[in-house]
């Protein structure tokens, strides 16, 4: 077993890190403010390949690991986790189920734009009557000659107006199972905005991650190709969980990233600030709260490298993401919590950053499962 | 075309400069970074690579951990990298350092050479052109803007308050001023192949056309008698007179100080 890094990994860290520090950094607060989506460093992270990172050379992407792309996702997080989750819902959520579930022919007409950043990717399942419960669900598709006509609409969606190429989950039939119940067939779409009948709904005022383009879909009689079904007919819910045990890697990254943020400006901070004298770093109460933060993320960071890694060799890995999202979710929780009553009275105020990674962070314990369906997928895994 | 590039790995000055107890840089204290100027020369190829599909080759001297500014390069687009190592070659002031390079590049094809204009540990600004002397090619230093035109390279000189522009055959070398360009960043997948690239090393054995009276420190005719860190400045002078016996004051201590 070995923790160290590999040449590798060391310098595409030190690449996110760069970048992030000089593109994105310097917006953030803006970002957060104006809660405009950062187009433009989209637009720089297209240029240098971080849209496409673990998507193999031949559909146009890195050829990287998961861990070089968690890397990627968790140092942009540190400084601004809009433009983390941007990448991750992108990334996992559109790009990886259509390299694992499409065609030759839609990986071709799809991975190989979205992994240069030439198109933008989304991913909708929840509705607003279906969050934890998936299956509530109540979008429907039917076939109708050579097209599928879309009805219904999904909410929350991260990248919403923004993308280019959506996955949609919908019903395709009712079927009763022997004792007469109800049971829903979802599939997965690939939909392309600009299709008829595709609109957007309102824009989501959110409490963090502010600059994330976070819409309602709207489809009414909306028409899609036959050949725009993802994956077998039927197959739609076990394609969005698969999908998700991947993103959830991505959001456990994202919020890993918020938590070192968060401790790196305490540390910057606290060693500044003198309270009776002296700085406040130099207060028993500061250290041991540092040491706990500290140790805490490093187990946090534990968990969602062996979940990258649990991507890359296994076929299943749902109970690693789970892990890696429920510790760094309620982790960045926690520590950006402790760090805004460590600045005390400036970590309330907006100019600093701590205040908005406090607000980013309440959202990784909520989207893309909530901590307690990752509690539900372990302990599952635990008493079946 | 064929570019050979040289740069140097340096330790990065910006967290302040530190030293050994005997005056030498500490340089395992300190970051290791391709150097700016360098890295901007680099950039440059890599545009006329954009451009034309241009062959780019970096080169460097150093440790054999120098292959790290080697493998960025590489990351960034370059194509192959020579590392030119070997104890006897250490020590090197700018003639021995010049003398090697020179020597490495004599085994490469090359149309044009770009090298930074200095290196931020040293600040000679020597190596470049002495590079050129010793491969016999037109230098062109400072150089702010680079066209190619055909067989010729157009440059823009700077100066303090102009620049020249220098229309010049190739092969010739020129030295590139940081302020040239914004280096582009490695892309992940270029880190992949960079790793996995294999790097050329050359050793003093393979430098055949280099005379041993010419390397290392023992070649090295410059003796560093002491290096310290800034001074802060003193001061200074304060005087009270009236305007006209301040100008009579001022151009005394310009013409002491031979500034007119």
């Amino acid at each position: 077993m070995d923790f160290t890094l590999d040449k590798k990994h060391e310098m595409a860290r030190d690449l996110f890190r760069q970048f992030a520090e000089t593109e994105v950094k310097p917006l953030a607060q803006e970002t957060d403010e104006t809660e405009q989506f950062p187009a433009e460093t989209v637009k720089k992270m297209a240029k240098y390949g971080f849209l496409g990172i673990p998507v193999p050379k031949e559909y146009g992407g890195q050829g990287c690991d998961p861990l070089t792309y968690v890397m990627c996702v968790e140092e942009l997080s540190k400084v601004c986790a809009t433009t983390g989750v941007v990448v991750s819902a992108h990334t996992s959520l559109c790009i990886d189920p259509i390299m694992t579930y499409g065609t030759e022919e839609q990986k071709q007409k799809y991975v190989t734009k979205l992994a240069k950043g030439e198109m933008l990717g989304a991913f909708a399942l929840t509705e607003p009557g279906a969050g934890t419960d998936a299956q509530g669900a109540q979008t429907k598709a039917v076939l109708d000659g050579d097209e599928w006509v879309l009805n219904g609409s999904k909410c929350f969606i991260t990248n919403g107006k923004v993308a280019d190429v959506y996955i949609v989950i919908a019903i395709t039939s009712v079927v009763e199972d022997k004792r007469g119940r109800k049971k829903k067939n979802f599939s997965a779409f690939i939909v392309e905005k600009g299709a008829p009948g595709f609109s957007f709904g309102t824009k989501e005022k959110k409490m963090g991650i502010r600059g994330s383009s976070t819409y309602e879909l709207i489809f009414e009689d909306c028409r899609i190709p036959k050949d725009a079904l993802l994956g077998p007919e039927g197959k739609g819910f076990p394609i969005a969980m698969h999908t998700l045990d991947g993103g959830r890697i991505g959001i456990a990254s994202q919020a890993l990233g918020i938590a070192e943020g968060a401790l790196e400006r305490c540390i910057e901070y606290t060693k500044e600030r003198k309270q009776f004298g002296r700085s406040i770093a130099a207060q028993q109460n500061t250290q041991f709260k540092i040491a706990d933060m500290a140790a805490r993320i490093e187990a946090a960071k534990l968990l969602v490298y062996k979940a990258a890694k649990a991507k890359e060799t296994q076929k299943v890995y749902s109970v690693e993401a789970a892990k890696a999202k429920l510790f760094a979710a309620e982790t960045a929780m926690a520590v950006t919590t402790e760090v805004v009553q460590l600045f005390g009275g400036y970590g309330y105020i907006r100019e600093y950053d701590v205040e908005r990674m406090m607000r980013d962070a309440k959202i990784t314990e909520i989207y893309e499962g909530t901590s307690e369906v990752q509690r539900m997928v372990i302990s599952g895994a635990l008493l079946k | 075309m064929n570019i050979a590039v040289c740069i140097k790995q340096v330790p990065d000055t910006k967290g302040g400069v530190k030293f050994n107890p005997d005056g030498t840089l500490d340089r395992a204290a300190m970051l290791a970074i391709m150097n700016p100027d360098d890295k901007a020369g680099l950039e440059a190829a890599l545009r006329i690579k954009d451009e034309t599909g241009a062959k780019v080759t970096v080169v460097t001297m150093g440790l054999p951990t120098a292959d790290a500014v080697l493998r960025e390069a590489l990351a960034m687009g370059a194509d192959d990298a020579v590392l030119v190592t070997d104890r006897v070659l250490g020590g090197a002031d700018t003639w021995a350092t010049s003398s090697t390079v020179a020597a490495a590049l004599k085994k490469m094809d090359y149309d044009l050479v770009i090298t930074g204009r200095q290196a931020i540990d040293g600040d000679t600004a020597q190596v470049g052109p002495q590079i050129a002397v010793h491969l016999g090619l037109p230098v062109i230093s400072y150089a702010e803007d680079i066209r190619l035109e055909g067989d010729y390279v157009i440059v823009k000189r700077q100066y303090e308050d102009r620049y020249h522009e220098i229309r010049a055959k190739m092969p010739c070398l020129i030295t590139a001023l940081s302020e040239l360009n914004e280096p582009r960043y490695m892309t992940p997948g270029g880190i992949v192949d960079a790793c996995d690239k294999e790097i050329t090393v050359w050793s003093r054995a393979d430098l055949t056309d280099l005379d041993d009276a010419n390397i290392g420190l023992a070649g090295s005719p410059t003796k560093i008698a002491k290096a310290s860190d800034k001074v802060p400045k003193g001061a200074g002078e304060k005087v009270n007179l009236d305007p006209a016996e301040s100008v009579n004051y001022l151009m005394e201590k310009f013409k002491e100080k031979h500034i007119i």
